[in-house]
C-alpha cells in the first residue's frame, strides 16, 4: 500500500513537468507555430492558385512577384527623390548664375512635379484618412454625447442615422464631388479637390459607428452615478466632465475603432473615383496601366492596405487601454 | 407594543417631517401605488431603521425624502422647509456603493467634498477633511486606491466615508450592508455605531436585517406589504449606548425587541411570494396564505 503511494506520488511528480512542458508548448504553438504555419500554407495555395490563372494581363501574380514589385516600388520612390535632389540643385546653381549676372533678379523657385510615389501614396492616405476621421470624431462625439443625455433628440435623429449609416460610400461620393467644386471655388487652394471629396466621404461613413456607439454608452450609464451626480447637484458642465465622460469612454473608443476601420476601408474606394494621390490611386492607375506588373503591383498594395489597416487598429486599441478605466471592455 | 398613533411618537417640531406621503407610478396599465398615507417625523440626531419586505417600498421611501423621486402627495420638510430636489445636505449611501469606478476612493470623496464645501474651504482643509473621513471608516491604508482594487465592505465604507464627508443634515442609507457577508457586515455596523457615536448624525437606514435594525436604532419603522404600503408599527429601542452586541445577546430587552420586529414581519406581515409571477393569484395551499392587505 505505502508502497504504491509512493510511486504514484512520483508518478503525479513527473506527470505535472510533463504536463507543464505540455502547456507552455501548446502555448507556443498558439502563439508562434500555428500563425506561421497558417501564414506558409496560405503562401503555397497562393503560390500553386496563382500559376493556374491566367489572365489578360498575363499570370497571376504568386508570393515572389510581389516581393519583387515591393523592392521595385522601394527602388523607384529612391530614384524619385534622387531626381527630386537634383532638380533642386540644378535650380539653385541656375538662380546662381542669372544672380551673378544681374543683381536685381528675383529668385523663383519652383517646386519639383515629379510623379507621386508608392510611399508618398501610402502617407497621402494616411493623412486623408486621418483628416476625415478626426472630422467625424469632432463631430460624433459631442452629437453622440447629447443624444445620450436627451432622449427627444435620439429620438428625433435615431431614424435618420439608421438609414444613412448603411449607405456606400460610392453613393456619397458623386453628391460630393459636385458640392466640393461648387462651394470650394479658391485661386490658391490650401488643399486640392480630390482630398477634401476624399476626406468628407470618409467623414460621412464613419460618422455613424461614432455618434452611435457613444449615445449608446451615455444613455446607458448606471442610473446610480446618475444620482450620486443629482444628490452632489453637479452642474451640466460638471456631470459631463466628471460622470458622462470617464464612463462612456469604453463605448466611445469601440465606436472610434470600428469608424477608423470603416474610414480606411471607404478611403480607398474614394481615392480611387476621387483620384486623390493615395493608395487608391494608385491601384486604380495601375489597373488602368495594364503592364505585365500591374497586378503584382496592386496585389503588393493590398498587402500594404491590409498590413496598414492593422497597424491602425492596434494604434487605437493601445489608445483605448491607456485611457480607459474598464480593462475588461478593451478587448482584441 | 407601540402603535403609530401613539402619543409618544407625536413630535413637536420635527427635524425631518415625511409628511402624508402617496406614491402612485405610472404603468402601463394604470396607476400603481406603492406608497400610502407614509407619515412619520423624525428628530434630529435619531437613528431610524426601515424595515419591510423586499418589493413594499422602503426604497421609494428613501428616494422621495432624497428628492430622486416626487412624492404624487404629501411632500417633506426638512427643518421646516419643503424639499422636493436632490442635495448634498440628504447624503446617500447607495445599495451598491455606487463609487465612481474610474476615480481611487479619495478621489470619490473628494469629488463630494469638492462640490459642497469650495466656497467654504481652503485646498489644505479640503485634504484634511477628506482624509479624515477616509479614516473615519479605516480606509486611509488604501486611499489612492480604485474601487476595482478594493474589497466590497471597503467600497461600502468610501461609500459612507463620501457621504459622511458631506456633512448632511440627514444621511440616507439604501441596504447599505446589504451586499456583504455576515462577519463583514457586522465590522461594518460596529464601525457605523462608533461614527454615530462621534457625530450624532440623523440617520434613515433601510434593511433586511432585523439584528441590524435593533442594534443601531433608535426607533424601527416596520412597513406593510405593498401595494399601498404605509408604516405598519414603530418601536422604539431604549437600549443604552453604547451598545455591544456580544453583551446584548444575552440582554432580556434586546431580545424582546428583536422577536416584536421578527413577529410583525413574519405573522403580521407574513409575505406569500409567488416565485413565478406577482400578477398570479396565490393557490391557496394551507392557512399560510393569509395575507394582510
Ligand atoms: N420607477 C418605478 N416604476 C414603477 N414601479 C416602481 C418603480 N420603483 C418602484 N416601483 C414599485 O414600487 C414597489 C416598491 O419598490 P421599492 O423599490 O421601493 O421596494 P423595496 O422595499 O425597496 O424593495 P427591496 O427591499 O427589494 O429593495 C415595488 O412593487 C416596485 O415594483
Ligand atoms: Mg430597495
Amino acid at each position: 500500500m505505502s508502497i504504491t503511494t509512493v510511486n504514484m506520488g512520483d508518478i503525479s511528480m513527473s506527470e505535472k513537468i510533463l504536463q507543464k512542458a505540455k502547456r507552455l508548448l501548446n502555448k507556443m504553438a498558439n502563439v508562434l507555430l500555428l500563425p506561421v504555419f497558417g501564414i506558409t500554407l496560405f503562401l503555397f495555395l497562393w503560390a500553386i492558385a496563382a500559376q493556374n490563372i491566367n489572365t489578360s494581363l498575363g499570370e497571376f501574380p504568386g508570393p515572389t512577384a510581389v516581393v519583387e514589385q515591393f523592392s521595385a516600388l522601394y527602388d523607384e520612390h529612391n530614384t524619385e527623390r534622387d531626381k527630386a535632389v537634383a532638380f533642386y540643385e540644378r535650380q539653385e546653381v541656375r538662380n546662381a548664375r542669372k544672380l551673378a549676372k544681374n543683381p536685381d533678379y528675383v529668385v523663383k523657385i519652383r517646386a519639383y512635379t515629379g510623379k507621386e510615389t508608392f510611399i508618398d501614396q501610402i502617407f497621402t492616405s494616411l493623412i486623408t484618412v486621418t483628416s476625415g476621421f478626426l472630422v467625424a470624431a469632432v463631430i460624433a462625439i459631442p452629437l453622440g454625447i447629447w443624444m445620450g443625455l436627451s432622449k427627444r433628440l435620439n429620438s428625433a435623429l435615431n431614424p435618420m442615422i439608421q438609414i444613412f449609416k448603411p449607405v456606400s460610400p460610392l453613393a456619397w461620393l458623386p453628391l460630393v464631388t459636385m458640392v466640393v467644386s461648387a462651394l470650394y471655388v479658391s485661386d490658391d487652394p490650401m488643399m486640392s479637390k480630390s482630398f477634401l471629396t476624399s476626406m468628407i466621404t470618409v467623414s460621412l461613413c464613419s460618422l455613424w459607428p461614432m455618434v452611435i456607439n457613444t449615445s449608446i454608452g451615455v444613455s446607458s450609464i448606471d442610473s446610480d452615478l446618475l444620482n450620486v451626480s443629482k444628490v452632489l447637484r453637479l452642474s451640466t458642465i460638471t456631470h459631463i466632465k466628471k460622470i458622462v465622460l470617464p464612463a462612456s469612454i469604453p463605448m466611445i473608443f469601440t465606436g472610434m475603432r470600428l469608424s477608423f476601420g470603416v474610414a480606411w476601408m471607404v478611403l480607398i474606394a474614394a481615392e480611387m473615383l476621387a483620384q486623390n494621390p493615395g493608395l487608391g490611386k494608385f491601384v486604380w492607375d495601375e489597373f488602368q496601366n495594364g503592364s505585365s506588373d500591374s497586378l503584382a503591383r496592386i496585389m503588393a498594395a493590398v498587402v500594404v492596405i491590409g498590413f496598414i489597416g492593422f497597424l491602425l487598429d492596434r494604434a487605437m486599441l493601445q489608445l483605448q487601454r491607456k485611457v480607459s478605466w474598464d480593462k475588461s471592455s478593451v478587448s482584441v | 407594543m407601540n402603535k403609530v398613533t401613539d402619543e409618544a411618537h407625536v413630535i413637536e417640531h420635527p427635524f425631518l417631517n415625511i409628511s402624508h406621503i402617496d406614491m402612485v407610478f405610472p404603468t402601463d396599465n394604470g396607476g400603481f401605488t406603492a406608497l400610502k398615507e407614509v407619515d412619520l417625523q423624525i428628530k434630529k440626531g435619531e437613528f431610524i431603521s426601515l424595515i419591510g419586505h423586499s418589493g413594499c417600498g422602503k426604497s421609494t421611501v428613501l428616494n422621495i425624502v432624497a428628492g430622486l423621486y416626487q412624492a404624487t402627495t404629501g411632500g417633506i420638510l426638512l427643518k421646516n422647509k419643503e424639499v422636493n430636489e436632490p442635495g448634498p445636505e440628504r447624503a446617500v449611501v447607495f445599495q451598491n456603493h455606487s463609487l465612481l469606478p474610474w476615480l481611487t476612493a479619495y478621489q470619490n470623496v473628494e469629488l463630494a467634498v469638492k462640490q459642497v464645501f469650495a466656497k467654504t474651504m481652503s485646498k489644505g482643509e479640503m485634504k484634511e477633511w477628506i482624509e479624515y473621513n477616509l479614516k473615519l471608516v479605516h480606509m486611509d491604508h488604501a486611499m489612492h486606491k480604485r474601487p476595482d482594487e478594493i474589497s466590497g465592505g471597503m467600497k461600502q465604507r468610501v461609500g459612507i466615508a463620501r457621504a459622511l464627508a458631506m456633512q448632511p443634515e440627514v444621511l440616507l442609507m439604501d441596504e447599505p450592508f446589504g451586499a456583504l457577508d455576515a462577519l463583514t457586515r457586522a465590522h461594518m455596523q460596529d464601525s457605523l455605531m462608533e461614527i454615530q457615536n462621534e457625530l450624532n448624525n440623523t440617520v434613515i437606514m433601510i434593511t433586511h436585517d432585523v439584528d441590524e435594525a435593533v442594534l443601531l436604532s433608535d426607533r424601527i419603522v416596520m412597513m406593510t406589504n405593498g401595494p399601498e404600503a404605509t408604516i405598519g408599527e414603530i418601536l422604539d429601542v431604549n437600549l443604552e449606548r453604547p451598545r455591544s452586541r456580544l453583551s446584548l445577546a444575552k440582554d432580556i430587552e434586546y431580545n424582546r425587541l428583536r422577536s416584536e420586529v421578527l413577529t410583525f414581519l413574519y405573522e403580521k406581515q407574513r409575505k406569500v411570494e409567488n416565485i413565478t409571477s406577482k400578477k398570479t393569484t396565490v393557490k391557496p395551499q394551507s392557512t399560510q396564505s393569509v395575507k394582510e392587505a
